[in-house]
């Protein structure tokens, strides 16, 4: 780290040094200008290319958003025939899928990188970081399709016992009631916690590595357990890393599209049982953007994706200002 | 006294077994969706899967080759831009945004969001600035789609590679009075290119898969097409189209095309890595 950041900090002063030199040598100028130019000129495309995005999807959406005003927003029709739309029922089967899987994931990804940065003996830890990793290398097409031909049929089997035992619950009960299906609100959680771990675990597994050895040492001394130390001194010291990693994975989880495509039942009615079919923003658009047949109806779908786009770019800007905030302290104390 | 002791020692033990069956629960699904897929995939292997075009619905027979050359095709535009754009805006951030401390920051800031940002938002804007204006589907509007997933993530290779080449090999540059692009494009990027390769390879691995960004702007062919032009037969689609479908042989071939699609991008992240690793275990 030392290394990297001497060298982030000196092309600064080379490059004062250089443009001293050039001043002499008027013919070396323009060149170099050029290739500056150049190269900032990329920069500036990539960093223009969000707003592109968003002012796009605005442009595209605004008949619908000018029509429906902010019924759009909590209106659940989605009538294509009359040409009535709005956006509720895919804003909560977003939201809602996006909870169960983080409620899911969180934990295991604590457990993994807890597992690898505590317990597992030093061989261990490259292959089974590797192995997690992996999960994040599968396209979710794979995930979508896996999760539709093999997972659903098998966890249908699992539903009636859950109707049985948490459905009888009083107060969450009628969140597991339903047909045993096997695809729905709940399967689209699981495959899409299994989908997020990967981003949380390696984060978690990175800032778990990083806590200063002498503070663990300290607790260590003082009789703390591993779980005391893992629970009183690593996770308060990464706490805002592990906040940014979690939102990262949030991101992840509302935008994914093809899995939740595959899994979700793709029902656009609103119902309390988790094991009943819903939608979401992004399975939605992939389903009917091509079958969108009048303009207000395309403009509805866009609308659709810039609701995804905001909602998933506060999450990732929080995730990113989280995790920065650990950068600037882990600098600051070098320094 | 001793039974506070043991209470701290149980409920240690007892978290620590849960963190193993964690770990062990995340493997569980590597290895549960990596087994299905070979399972499935090798048994619809066979040469005519590269040799035959999509079947008709209903019919017998048939193979993926159309969807591979396109998803090549799609992958080769996507490589096309998404390189130099993102080399040359990576190269800004790595060489000379220590001059504008805050615009380089916010850059590198907007660039990791691109990074995260949903792909099927990616394909939207696609159609809206590719096949809304030109009033029609194109291979070219793909692989547009698929250079904007894939382009921060050679920014952000680059601009870290950059950074890590020693201060040194810059100073001893500059000291020879060789001008300051030269420097860059003979030196630094030299020095940093198996890592900006690294980042490249890894970057068509993760977009190699996308499914999102290319359903509404590819399409798909049920034909041979090489017409960027045209509508484009592509891997991603053609296994949710057939995955989806009624039809046993089609949900075959999709699980054939899935093994294809899996090994591919295994084999880029594995290469890439063991790229990345040889390059650091030599200097």
């Amino acid at each position: 780290m030392k290394g990297s950041e001497a060298a982030s900090r000196a092309p600064l002063e080379l490059h004062a040094a250089s443009e001293q030199k050039s001043a002499g040598k008027t013919s070396v100028v323009p060149a170099d200008f050029l290739f500056r130019s150049l190269t900032a000129f990329f920069a500036f495309v990539v960093a223009a290319t969000l707003v592109a995005i968003m002012g796009s999807l605005v442009l595209e959406g605004w008949p619908a958003l000018r029509t429906f005003g902010w019924k759009f927003l909590i209106t659940s029709t989605w009538d294509p025939v009359s040409n009535d739309f709005g956006a509720l029922v895919f804003i909560v089967g977003t939201l809602v899928s996006s909870l169960i899987a983080m409620l899911i994931a969180v934990p295991v990804s604590f457990g993994i990188a807890l597992f690898i940065s505590e317990l597992s003996p030093s061989w261990l830890r490259g292959p089974v970081s590797a192995v997690i990793e992996l999960l994040a290398a599968i396209p979710s097409i794979i995930y979508g399709m896996w999760g539709l031909l093999v997972f659903a049929p098998w966890f249908a089997q699992i539903e009636p016992w859950m109707n049985d035992h948490l459905g009888a619950l009083p107060g969450i009960g009628v969140l597991f009631q339903g047909p045993p299906m096997g695809i729905g609100m709940l399967t689209a959680g699981i495959v899409l916690a299994i989908m997020v771990i990967p981003f949380i675990a390696s984060i978690m597994r990175d800032v778990f590595m990083i806590t200063p050895a002498t503070l663990k040492e300290s607790a260590y001394a003082l009789g703390s357990t591993t779980w005391e130390v893992a629970r009183y001194v690593i996770l308060p010291y990464t706490r805002t890393a592990v906040t940014g990693g979690i939102f990262l994975g949030l991101g992840r989880a509302l935008g994914e599209t093809m899995a939740v495509t595959f899994i979700i039942g793709n029902a656009n009615n609103l119902s309390a049982s988790l094991l009943m079919p819903g939608s979401s923003i992004a399975s939605v658009i992939a389903n009917e953007f091509t079958e969108a047949t009048t303009h207000l109806y395309k403009s509805s779908l866009l609308a659709l994706g810039l609701i995804l786009f905001v909602i998933t770019f506060i999450v990732l800007v929080f995730a990113k200002l989280m995790l920065l905030r650990l950068d600037n302290s882990l600098e600051g104390k070098k320094a | 006294m001793i039974s506070r002791y043991m209470k701290r020692r149980v409920i240690n033990t007892v978290n620590m077994a849960i963190a193993v069956l964690m770990t062990v629960f995340g493997v569980f699904w590597v290895v549960w969706i990596l087994w299905t897929t070979l399972h499935y995939g090798i048994r619809a292997l066979g040469p005519q899967l590269f040799l035959e075009d999509t079947p008709p619905p209903g019919a017998d027979g048939g193979g993926l080759r159309n969807a591979f050359v396109g998803s090549l095709i799609l992958l080769g535009i996507a490589v096309a831009i998404g390189t130099p754009v993102g080399v040359l805006a990576g190269t800004w951030l790595g060489e000379f945004a220590s001059r504008h401390k805050k615009i380089g920051a916010s850059v590198r800031f907007l660039n990791d969001i691109l990074l995260s940002a949903p792909s099927i938002v990616i394909g939207l804007f696609a159609y809206a600035i590719l096949v809304d204006p030109l009033g029609h589907f194109s291979a070219l509007s793909g692989g547009v789609a698929l250079a904007l997933i894939l382009i921060p993530v050679v920014v952000r290779t680059t601009d870290e590679m950059l950074r890590l080449v020693p201060v040194s090999l810059r100073e001893a540059a500059i000291a020879l009075g060789t001008p300051y692009w030269k420097m860059v494009t003979k030196i630094t990027w030299k020095a940093a290119s198996t890592g900006i390769l690294t980042g490249i390879i890894l970057g068509v691995a993760r977009v190699s898969g996308e499914t999102a960004p290319l359903l509404f702007t590819a399409l798909n062919n049920q034909y041979f097409s090489v017409n960027l032009s045209h509508p484009i037969a592509n891997l991603p689609v053609v296994i949710f189209q057939f995955a989806m479908s009624p039809y046993a042989n089609w949900q075959q071939m999709a699980w054939a095309g899935a093994f294809v699609a899996v090994l591919f991008i295994l084999l880029l992240s594995f290469g890439s890595r063991r790229l990345l690793s040889r390059e650091t275990h030599r200097s």
